[in-house]
């Protein structure tokens, strides 16, 4: 649901995320925490001797995810544990916490908006399984002789049921369900261990290699392809390698606009410690609350604002990977180079399956010095596409430009939080009524855009102008700021709502493709119709809900991002009743003219695509690299091949 | 007539509806009042609104269009505007203009009308039901079968009557010569299309966008024949591809998330063109098609036609029948706007489609008593006994009945009275005389050359074929087996891999004749073997296949109901062996069989009159094309026929009776 795209972001203009006091009044805690278990710690390191000891001395840990992540985060659902959707005993609903800007905001449409959608009802609940039962959690069996020279590196792991289970699972639909309803786990990690810098993961890697122990890099846990699930056929001992204590920025060089940074930082870390000395990298996923630089990296990760600062392959200068077969590098930073096919690129959306990601160097940029959201209104998705499709031809596209069909326009309307002022109400109903009486829309037919424009002043204003004039000659009517930062909210609160869906018998998943201009209606007419069809004849009682948005613009074709969700009263096996209909949904992708994915990535999920994808003799090419770096599979996730 | 359950029991999901007689209403309320009703049918819940003309527009600024009229442009060095100036001429001519005000005259009219030539017009309303349902969830197109001009105007009539949307249907250009009438057809929802335009680029693109603009805008239900043309013989013909690729395109390019294709079965009584049918085939070329021609045919309205069966068959999801035979993604690398061969497997899924739909129009045809009695007749040329004839009538009804025929047949009467009012209602064909049923033979005006009164026996024989032709479909199968049986071997038994290649032969041998879907020769068998089995006409112990005693009627009824085509190959194959010179033309083929067979009649060493028809001669051609036993060569402007003398003649053995060794056989299949 939720890797990429995009977030809000911290800056002076957005402010919807994590506003700032309130993630450092988390993070305060959080961090103290840390320090007395950081404490312990020292011991073991002070017993190590030798440079590499000292370098990977963390200076007290900015980050903002602590090893044990379930004491800020929950061990069942999206997020950290103070924020989430509820119904409160009015049936409003609520966002709790104070992390965000919709938090402790009530939302006095979402209920009607809920009930109408899927059929569902606030008096129906399905609540969760309310805490983990370690009992369902198989015992850990572990590779003593791997432990004991761990244990001499003095490199902190874990073999408790409560952090074995956090890191067996990414954000699937079926992977939240079933720790909803407390399944038992086939197969979990059987360790964790947390390095705190590039040299201690050598040491594991080398540790797993001669002890033949399987490793999994873990890095913000936000995988939605099953990429996180342990390979249920693997007998070797588990690690799991968590990287989130390696979050430092080693080096800032502003003559060459480029950051050195240990990879398992999360997006927002990055940003706010790069914001603290003036820059950005401008790489925000919708997911960079949590996801890590590695994990992008793994997965060929896009970015919201990719219009202005580029994916995730265009940003990387340089990759250091700790591999079995020991560390891939360049020599140097140039920026471009003719040296045989780019071994970046094997690196690249490997998944986890050659090594670990360790240190990255990335381009940053200054902090834009003005931000400006926007919105356009079109009387139909078919004029929507077609502006953005000529937005693209100009190569005039804004940081950000998404374009909401009518399903998602009505939920982001949803999530208006109740008005302050009578004023306030009474110039919507003066904006609906222009628009849907005066211009003649149809509020069951319009769609918006949203925009979000980044730069010096005057020139975001040319740009604005320019992009409006363009919409115009598509029917476009501009619909203001508020419009367009409402929808860039929804993008990172759905994953919260995913969650209180579930707590109403409601299930939800997203999933995303990239596809050429020619075929995206086509493409989403008909992923849409085949989705309400397998629904239907799988016995699904409610018309389920189908959404798509355009987020992402090129120069020959368009990221396609769709919401499904459905309300499984009456189902027996809601999640496999979902899984088939997302595999269709998959084909019908695929068909029509669809990748197998634009940034989710392949991990388990899609697998059985792959060959179909890339030929039989890519995947031959790819498993021979494969072979060669890691001859024993020790990086034994299992995913992409 | 009451509405009633035929049910089959070939395949017990073959369940088919009732009828309504949709002429009781107009022969009880006001035409003028039903011609000017209010007419609001649903449409497809993707319907881009457009009128007639925005269409044009649409389809000549495509980009499909637009590249072909560059590269036309470029290969013809034409500028770019006159190539889209001839598209538009072509537009302009192909091009309907559905008006509802047409359409309410022809509602007038064709109420009149049809309450004078048909005593009813049943349509299976559940099918209407269905085909409401379709046309608002996915493009439709209607693929009625062909017998009569009357087919296209019925299908606009019903729709009309239903509430339904109008169809748009593809005609031959040969409309179009009838001026007024060509115009008037054009308003009620008719496009024109030239009989042939094969190297023709920018014809093919005009045409094609056009088919495609309406489709995947929902403009209406596209309406075409399958067949191409109407079937003179009243089988089945076998598809033709064109359009059907048209229309299955979208689908498989995505543009439409799927395409419906209703088979549709128009069952008449009595056809209109029944003997100008039967002087057509035997060389009397067709009249122009002219609206004098028309207004002379007027003298059909004092002649009873009976009643028309129509029936909407369950609509075939495009999506569902290519799951798993056409993966769609190959169509990725390759825009879409530019138009390109279908691929292998396209190709042979398309024509495996074509065949299916006429298979399931021929499952729904409405067969009438007067269909066995023809059969019967047919085999006994010289003369029945009218209770001989009743016997075997409602013995063949029982045949037809086990075999899911769909045999419309008069509750609670009396069976003599179903023979009397069928001999009635076809007192052109057949005639009681002192208790003996025979084929009437037209009288001839002034002296009779013994050519003449062939031919005119031929008229009727050939008239009559088309009644006992509407039945093949039901028997085909296990009559080709049964023919194999006759032919394998004369004893009793028949080994099975002997039986099963003679039945494979005929299969492939009449595979222009009859509709046999491409590569179903072992499922055709199983199905002749289990339809055997059933009725008891054979046991099959082990691996034999044995004739039972009360099986005898039942194979020589089969062995007489495909003899003719046997006969009639035969006399093709020996006419080339013996007669054909070098350098025979394809041009010079029909009239030299036909003289070839008229001699051999003549001399009274033929007795069968279907060798005549050009419709047989033309099948057996094709199939000993196919066979390789015959070669096309292009010489200058004429194409000739080079024979291969040995294959014919072991041809002509086999279907002779003489079975060749087995390896010969094997050889060649």
């Amino acid at each position: 649901m939720l890797t990429s795209d995009s977030c809000l972001s911290l800056h002076k203009h957005g402010s919807s995320m994590a506003s700032d006091s309130n993630s450092s009044e988390s993070q305060r805690i959080a961090q103290q925490r840390l320090r007395i278990i950081a404490g312990h710690l020292q011991k073991h390191k002070d017993d190590d001797s030798g440079t590499i000891a000292t370098e990977c001395k963390a200076e007290a840990n900015k980050g903002t995810v602590p090893r044990k992540r379930q004491e800020i985060m929950k061990w069942n659902g999206w997020g950290y544990s103070d924020s989430k959707f509820l119904f409160n005993k009015k049936g409003q609903a609520e966002f709790t916490g104070k992390r965000y800007r919709l938090s402790g905001m009530v939302l006095p449409s979402l209920q009607d908006w809920f009930e109408n959608t899927f059929g569902a009802s606030v008096n129906h609940k399905s609540p969760a399984t309310p805490a983990l039962n370690a009992s369902a959690v198989p015992p850990a069996s572990l590779n003593e002789a791997f432990v004991e020279d761990l244990k001499a590196t003095g490199i902190p792991f874990s073999h408790e049921a409560e952090d074995r289970v956090f890191r067996a699972h990414g954000h699937c639909l079926h992977e939240i369900f079933a720790l909803r309803e407390g399944k038992k786990f086939e197969r979990v990690p059987d360790m964790v261990v947390w390095p705190n810098c590039h040299s201690d993961v050598v040491k594991i890697v080398e540790l797993a290699c001669k002890h033949n122990v399987c490793l999994i890099p873990y890095g913000g846990g936000t995988s939605v392809t099953s990429a996180l699930e342990c390979p249920p056929e693997e007998t070797r001992c588990i690690v799991s390698l968590d990287t989130s204590q390696m979050n430092r920025i080693l080096w800032i060089d502003e003559k060459n606009l480029v950051a050195h940074v240990e990879a398992g930082i999360i997006g927002q870390d990055l940003e706010r410690l790069l914001n603290e000395s003036g820059y950005c990298t401008g790489h925000e996923p919708d997911s960079m609350e949590f996801s890590s630089l590695g994990g992008w990296v793994a997965t060929r990760a896009s970015g919201m604002k990719k219009n202005v600062y580029g994916n995730i392959e265009d940003l990387v200068i340089h990759i250091k990977v700790v591999t079995p077969r020991g560390v891939i590098e360049k020599s140097c930073q140039g920026p471009r180079m003719s040296t045989g096919p780019d071994i970046h690129h094997f690196i690249l959306g490997s998944e986890g399956t050659l090594g670990v990601v360790t240190e990255v160097t990335m381009k940053i940029r200054p902090i834009p010095e003005y931000q400006k959201y926007g919105s356009v209104v079109f009387p139909n998705f078919e004029a929507g596409v077609a502006c953005l499709r000529e937005v693209a031809k100009q190569r005039c596209a804004p940081a950000s430009i998404r374009l909401m069909d009518n399903e998602q326009f009505q939920f982001g309307h949803a999530l208006k939080p109740q008005v302050s002022s009578i004023f306030t109400n009474f110039v919507e109903g003066l904006k609906k009524f222009y628009i849907t009486k005066f211009k003649g829309f149809d509020p069951h037919q319009l769609v918006v855009a949203t925009l979000l424009f980044e730069g010096d002043r005057e020139r975001v204003l040319q740009h604005e102008k320019q992009v409006y004039d363009i919409a115009a000659t598509f029917g476009g009517l501009a619909a203001g700021e508020d419009n367009g930062q409402r929808g860039y909210i929804l993008t990172f609160v759905i994953a919260y709502l995913r969650d209180l869906g579930m707590d109403y018998y409601v299930v939800a998943e997203s999933f995303e493709t990239s596809v050429p201009w020619d075929r995206v209606l086509d493409l989403c007419r008909n992923v849409k119709e085949r989705i309400n069809r397998e629904c239907k004849e799988r016995g699904v009682q409610f018309q389920p809900l189908t959404s798509c948005r355009v987020t992402q613009t090129y120069d020959a074709g368009a990221c396609v991002y769709f919401y499904f969700a459905f309300n499984y009263r009456g189902l027996a096996d809601p999640v496999h009743t979902y899984e088939r209909v997302e595999h269709a949904a998959r084909e019908e992708i695929l068909a029509n003219g669809g990748s197998l994915s634009h940034h989710h990535g392949v991990g388990k999920l899609r697998k059985e695509w792959m060959k179909e994808s890339i030929s039989s003799l890519g995947v031959g090419m790819l498993q021979s690299v494969k072979d060669y770096v890691d001859p024993d599979n020790i990086f034994g996730n299992r995913n992409l091949l | 007539m009451a509405s009633k359950t035929l049910y089959s029991q070939r395949d017990p999901m073959l369940k088919r509806d009732g009828f309504e007689d949709i002429l009781e209403e107009r022969r009880n309320s006001s035409d003028l009042k039903y011609a000017l009703r209010c007419y609001a049918p649903v449409l497809y819940k993707g319907v881009t609104p457009c009128k007639a003309n925005m269409l044009k527009n649409i389809v000549l600024q495509s980009d499909q269009l637009r590249y072909v009229i560059n590269q036309v442009s470029q290969e013809s060095g034409e500028a770019p505007d006159i190539i889209q100036e001839e598209a538009s001429v072509i537009l302009e001519e192909m091009a309907h203009r559905l008006q509802i005000s047409t359409v309410r005259f022809f509602a007038f009219a064709l109420s009149k009308a049809f309450k004078t030539l048909f005593q009813h017009v049943c349509v299976n309303e559940e099918g209407i039901q269905r085909l409401q349902q379709a046309i608002q969830e996915h493009p439709v197109v209607l693929l009625p079968s062909h017998r009569s001009y009357m087919d296209f105007l019925l299908m606009s009539y019903i729709l009309y009557t239903y509430d339904l949307a109008l169809p748009v249907i593809a005609a031959g250009m040969d409309f179009m010569g009838m001026k007024f009438v060509g115009e008037m057809l054009r308003m009620s929802g008719a496009f024109f299309i030239r009989r042939s335009f094969g190297g023709d680029k920018l014809y093919w693109a005009v045409f094609s966008e056009y088919v495609k603009t309406m489709l995947r805008n929902g403009f209406a239900p596209i309406e075409f024949f399958l067949e191409g043309t109407r079937s003179r013989t009243c089988k089945s013909l076998t598809p033709k591809l064109g359009l059907l690729n048209i229309v299955i395109e979208p689908f498989f390019k995505g543009e439409v998330f799927d395409v419906n294709l209703v088979p549709i079965s128009i069952s008449y009584e009595r056809i209109l063109e029944e003997s100008l049918y039967a002087r057509e085939l035997l060389g009397v070329p067709k009249p122009k098609e002219s609206t004098s021609g028309l207004l002379k045919a007027r003298r059909i309205l004092s002649e009873d036609y009976g009643s028309i069966h129509v029936y909407f068959g369950q609509p075939v999801s495009v999506r569902s029948l290519a799951q798993g035979k056409v993966n769609r993604s190959t169509y990725n690398l390759f825009p879409r706007h530019i138009p390109r061969k279908p691929m292998e497997e396209t190709q042979s899924f398309v024509n495996d489609t074509a065949y299916r739909i006429v298979r399931l129009q021929e499952d729904n045809m409405v067969l009438k008593p007067w269909v066995l009695m023809a059969s019967l007749l047919l085999q006994n040329l010289e003369g029945m006994e009218l209770s001989v004839l009743t016997e075997q009538t409602v013995w063949l009804r029982g045949l037809a009945l086990s075999y899911a025929a769909f045999l419309d047949w008069p509750d609670h009467a009396p069976t003599a009275k179903v023979v009397s009012s069928s001999l009635a209602l076809h007192r052109g064909l057949a005639c009681v005389s002192g208790g003996r049923v025979s084929l009437v033979v037209g009288e001839p005006l002034g002296p009779v050359t013994p050519e003449e009164a062939l031919f005119n026996r031929a008229v009727s024989v050939l008239s009559c074929a088309s009644y006992r032709n509407q039945v093949l479909h039901v028997f085909l199968r296990p009559a080709m087996l049964a023919v194999a049986m006759h032919t394998a071997a004369s004893s009793k038994k028949s080994e099975w891999p002997g039986l099963y290649n003679c039945f494979s032969f005929l299969w492939d041998m009449f595979s222009n004749d009859f509709i046999l879907c491409p590569g179903d020769t072992v499922q055709d068998f199983e199905e002749a073997c289990y339809l055997l089995v059933k009725t008891g006409a054979v046991q099959m112990p082990q691996q034999d296949i044995v004739m039972t005693d009360i099986g005898q009627p039942t194979l020589s009824f089969f062995n007489g109901l495909l003899e003719p085509f046997l006969q009639g190959y035969q006399v093709v194959c020996r006419y080339l062996c013996e007669e054909a010179s070098e350098g025979l033309t394809e041009k010079q083929y029909i009239p030299a069989v036909r003289s070839f067979a008229v001699k051999l009649i003549l001399a009274g060493n033929l007795r069968c009159y279907e060798v005549l028809s050009s419709d047989m001669q033309k099948n057996a051609l094709a199939a000993l094309l196919r066979m390789d036993a015959v070669r096309k060569v292009k010489v200058a402007d004429q194409v000739t026929l080079i024979v291969n003398k040995m294959a014919v003649n072991s041809i002509d053995d086999i279907l002779g009776g003489k079975l060749p060794t087995q390896k010969a056989l094997l050889a060649r299949l």
